[in-house]
């Protein structure tokens, strides 16, 4: 199958790729893009490790086929630092140990920061709820939900 | 160490940032797939639709002539007269005369493309014979059952046993019909668990090169670097040390990643495409298909009891398949079943059986989950009948220090009784109920384990510190060594960077497994710090002119033993470092043994549950883990294994399960039918460390990975009882089961 | 007895199915000073075992599973062999 050229931003950078029209976001993220922050747990929008924005909206890339991805915005795990300074989310998760292998903790990471963009003072449910569709096999999720909510209630602070 | 001694530590017990953390949260820690090389290939692999087929012809040729395939395997391309494991292990990686499992490997191939790999796997035609199947493990037992491998049966299994038996053990002591007939209450149940798997969220993937002169690289996730590359290269007739293995970061393994599957078809690949490097990484349903999941088991256990609630004799009869291969851990399900109690008369019968489903790999305290769901669940059921407390019946019979154990050894220094006394302290048990709620409780056991152990460290000329490691950091591992080697050293945290190694950098290493890493690798990693410290000493005594044994190290400094010693300034470990090269050259330490004095870790948890009586449904209200961890060298990471440990629990109580079609074909191969539990499901997982210090290890550490997913099983079950008044004794105890259950306690 | 066959008889216990390799014994005495003295010695006294020794069993003393074939036993040791122990 032929390949087609896509032109696309990749946080907040121009990025151009061939795909395979059979490709999946989450491989051209990986494979052509060298951005493999975006983990494959499962390839059928089960696990949430390949946790990505496009144009704003939380997606699984591995249900979404790179050649979507043309003229969009695509933010991933490697956009989420600011240089050296670490989003909330990211140093609460290091300091609450929410990760332990670290596989899903992109996606959940993602994830979490579409949620606070919308709600940025979640219940525990809310937060249990908007990442039930991020696996974690480690941590039984205690200390994710409590990253999360410590992360929250900075960056309120920091906001008022 | 005494029990009630207190020592203060600087570090140890302390919560620092993870070293491996800001790599882990900006995505640039480099898993099994994450890494590619030049010229390499993409290898996809061919499997098995069939539970039990004879494979009568392979024909690769339409897939060799698409254009950008370079290789093609089959077992044709592997050494022959292999035994014992090693065959196990090939014939596992690839398939020989049948295929025993749906999604058993046949054949595997290399192309330019992840895509045309998979393109010319779907053009290789596999021609089979199918064959009469088996699932069950009690189908499988039976003398008619179909025949998976003639003469596997090992020395321990008599003669005129059903031929899928492969393995028998029995073991105990005492009369125990003596002790059931002094109980007051005896009670016979059977108990039934379905294979769960690991369910780590990184599919396995390796990218593996090998040239035609034998020599070879992997980088792979696993859990053992060593491990890969002797079974690696046992499979493929190569010589040990040719191999080099690099474990990459590794997304969980839960005992799944200790073995090898598609790592031997990388390499086998890449040495008949000319030596370029072949990566394969699995999808989730060859994961599922193909990779280790735990054993299934059917239970009988037989305990007396006294009105008292003290227990006179057990008797427990496991039968497990572990799949078509030897393996089921139905020796380590008995050992653990009766561990928590002191019995006069115990009784264990076990059958390991053949079956066709993938090989199982080892699973979180493998054995003791599925012993503990049987036992404690018919102490409960006995609790009941009693009108006895079940945490009090517990204590009354809870073994300690010195106990005879029920599988026969006497105990080390253990903390039983700590942890049951934990547990009846802490709130969550007055905790009110409401209606349809209940409340269970369950005891859990796992040895832990030693295992080959090679660590080593050296100075850096500014006096921060390298420790090499062999075991991969799957859960904080990297945070717990360098705090005791930096509290050994008298040194900042921040000044240590442990390294997980490759196979060339340090002598064999058993995997992260057996809750070993903490504990082997920490006791290795404190002995090279020491001997590193003797060396810095007779550094410092030969600048000072003064007997080495006149030095002594303090607050990492080398210092003069008392005033006889003479009258020097404390040299730090910077200042010794900063001259080293003239003063005798690089300053290291090194340690490899099996490290003796394991300390064995005793958990018990308390759950509360819901059950909708109109669904079936069970939601978990609250949870507590208890545990003994001898000592939390890093809490946050004792207790994130209590909470995983628990949860995998969860999971296996009341969701997974592998669910076969008559066919023998798995029909849950995918995480959405697969269900493992989310975020959602659960509450927050309160968790108690109980430190009884393990006096084999210089910090008391036990190791703690492990017992954590063993008590889940049965507290839920007796929860549930206690909710509706149903006895579950099968596994999943999923909404339509727990309904039917409901039901049929209704009718009474 | 080991009073009438010298100072360093050790017994060992067995599990039972391997009683049909000792003639019934679940505990046997062996003349040994190391682990590996009890399990050459075993397979010495009773043939029968060599296959299952071979294929890997966990020697446990006095509670704890020996760490190698040179650890020290004494006549006052707890044995016991258990199939060989491994974990997840």
């Amino acid at each position: 199958m032929s390949k087609m050229h896509v032109t696309t931003t990749v946080n907040g950078d121009e990025a151009e790729f061939l795909a395979d029209p059979r490709e999946t976001l989450l491989d051209c993220l990986r494979d052509h893009l060298g951005l493999t922050g975006s983990k494959e747990g499962c390839g059928t929008g089960d696990c949430g490790a390949c946790s990505v924005t496009l144009d704003g909206e939380l997606v699984c890339s591995c249900l979404v086929l790179g050649v979507e991805a043309a003229g969009k915005r695509v933010e991933t795990i490697e956009g989420m630092a600011n240089g050296n300074e670490l989003h909330p989310l990211q140093r609460k998760f290091i300091e609450h140990a929410a990760l332990q292998c670290g596989f899903c903790t992109p996606g959940f990471l993602v994830a979490a920061k579409a949620l606070l963009e919308r709600n940025p003072d979640p219940t525990e449910t809310e937060v249990r709820y908007w990442l039930a569709g991020n696996l974690c096999r480690c941590t039984g999720y205690d200390k994710i939900v409590r990253a999360v909510l410590d992360a929250a209630a900075d960056m309120r602070k920091e906001a008022a | 160490m005494a029990k009630d001694e207190i020592r203060e530590f600087r570090l140890v017990g302390t919560r620092p940032d993870r070293p491996d953390g800001l790599d882990k949260v900006t995505g640039r820690a480099r898993y099994g797939a994450d890494i590619s090389a030049p010229g390499m290939l993409w290898g996809a692999v061919v499997r098995s639709p069939h539970a039990h087929a004879r494979i009568v012809r392979i024909d690769s040729s339409k897939a060799e002539a698409l254009a950008g395939v370079k290789a093609v395997v089959t077992r044709a391309d592997f050494p022959t007269g292999l035994t014992g494991e090693d065959w196990n292990l090939q014939e596992n990686t690839m398939a020989g005369e049948k295929a025993l499992y749906d999604g058993h490997a046949v054949a595997a191939v290399a192309a330019t493309s992840a895509l045309r790999a998979q393109e010319a796997a779907r053009l290789i035609e596999v021609e089979y014979e199918v064959l009469p199947h088996v699932i069950d493990v009690d189908d499988a037992i039976r003398p008619d059952a179909p025949v998976i491998r003639e003469g596997a049966a090992d020395a321990t299994v008599p003669e005129g046993m059903p031929p899928n038996v492969v393995r028998y053990i029995d073991f105990g002591r005492g009369d125990i019909e003596a002790g059931f007939a002094e109980a007051d209450l005896v009670m016979e149940r059977s108990y039934k668990t379905e294979a769960t798997h690991q369910g780590y969220i990184e599919p396995h993937a390796c990218l593996g090169q090998l040239g035609e002169d034998g020599k070879g690289e992997m980088w792979v996730c696993t859990q053992g670097q060593w491990f890969i590359r002797r079974m690696c290269t046992a499979v493929l007739g190569l010589e040990t040390s040719q191999l080099r293995v690099t474990p990459s970061e590794i997304g969980g393994g839960f005992g799944g990643k200790t073995t090898i599957f598609m790592e031997p078809l990388s390499l086998a690949l890449s040495r008949k495409a000319g030596g370029r490097p072949v990566k394969i990484v699995m999808s989730r349903s060859e994961v599922l298909r193909a990779t280790g999941p735990t054993a299934s088991a059917s239970m009988d256990v037989k305990i007396g009891m006294k009105k008292d609630g003290t227990l006179t004799a057990a008797r427990a009869e496991f039968r497990m398949q572990g799949g078509a291969f030897p393996g089921a851990p139905v020796d380590m399900a008995l050992y653990c079943a009766f561990a928590p109690y002191k019995l006069p008369a115990v009784q264990h019968i076990g059958y390991d059986v053949l079956a066709n489903r993938p090989k199982c790999a080892a699973y979180r305290a493998p054995g003791s989950p599925m012993g503990a769901f049987a036992v404690e669940s018919l102490l409960d059921e006995m609790c009941r009948e009693l009108d006895l407390d079940p945490l009090e019946m517990r204590l009354k019979n809870a073994v300690n220090t010195g106990d005879t154990s029920s599988y026969g050894p006497k105990f080390g220094t253990i903390g039983l009784i700590e942890t049951l006394e934990a547990t009846r302290a802490h709130p969550n048990l007055s905790a009110p109920l409401g209606p349809n709620q209940g409340r269970g409780i369950a005891t859990g056991y796992w040895f832990n384990h030693n295992g080959e152990t090679s660590v080593s460290m050296a100075l850096s000329e500014d006096g921060t510190v390298q420790v090499s490691i062999g075991t991969p950091d799957i859960g904080g591992s990297r945070a717990s060594i360098a705090l005791m080697t930096a509290e050994t050293l008298g040194i900042p945290y921040e000044d240590v960077r442990v390294n997980v190694v490759e196979t060339g950098a340090l002598g064999v290493n058993e995997p992260t497994h057996g809750s070993r890493a903490t504990f082997a690798c920490g006791k290795a990693a404190v002995e090279a710090a020491r001997q590193a410290i003797g060396e810095m000493c007779r550094r410092a005594a030969s600048e000072w002119g003064i007997d080495p044994e006149a030095v002594e190290w303090m607050n990492g400094a080398a210092q003069p033993a008392g005033p006889n010693a003479g009258e020097f300034p404390p040299m730090t470990i910077a200042e010794i470092a900063g001259k080293m090269g003239s003063t005798g050259g690089p300053i290291s330490g090194h340690h490899e043994s099996v490290p003796d004095g394991v300390g064995a870790s005793f958990g018990c948890h308390v759950v509360d549950v819901e059950v909708d009586p109109e669904t079936g449904r069970t939601t978990i209200l609250r949870y507590l883990v208890v545990q003994d961890a001898g000592r939390a060298i890093h809490p946050s990471y004792v207790e994130g294994q209590y909470q995983g440990g628990a949860v995998q629990g969860i999971g296996w109580a009341l969701n997974e399960a592998y669910i076969y079609g008559e066919d023998g074909r798995l029909q849950n191969s995918v995480f959405l039918d697969y269900r493992v539990p989310v975020a959602s499901d659960l509450p927050m997982i309160d968790t108690e460390i109980v430190e009884v210090p393990n006096p084999g290890h210089p910090f008391g550490v036990r190791g703690v990975g492990e017992t954590g997913i063993t008590p889940p099983l049965p507290a839920i079950a007796n929860a549930i009882h206690q909710a509706t008044g149903a006895r579950l004794r099968q596994l999943p105890m999923s909404p339509p089961r727990v309904l039917a259950a409901i039901g049929e306690a209704r009718q009474g | 007895m080991p009073e009438c066959c010298g100072a360093r008889m050790v017994k060992v216990n067995l599990w039972s199915s391997l009683t049909r390799f000792t003639d019934g014994e679940r505990a046997v005495e062996i003349e040994a000073g190391t682990v590996a003295e009890i399990l050459d010695g075993l397979t010495a006294a009773y043939p029968g075992l060599g296959p299952i020794l071979d294929s890997g069993v966990s020697v446990v003393i006095d509670g704890e599973i020996a760490t190698g074939r040179h650890t020290p036993v004494t006549p006052e040791s707890e044995v016991f062999l258990m199939q060989r122990l491994k974990g997840g």
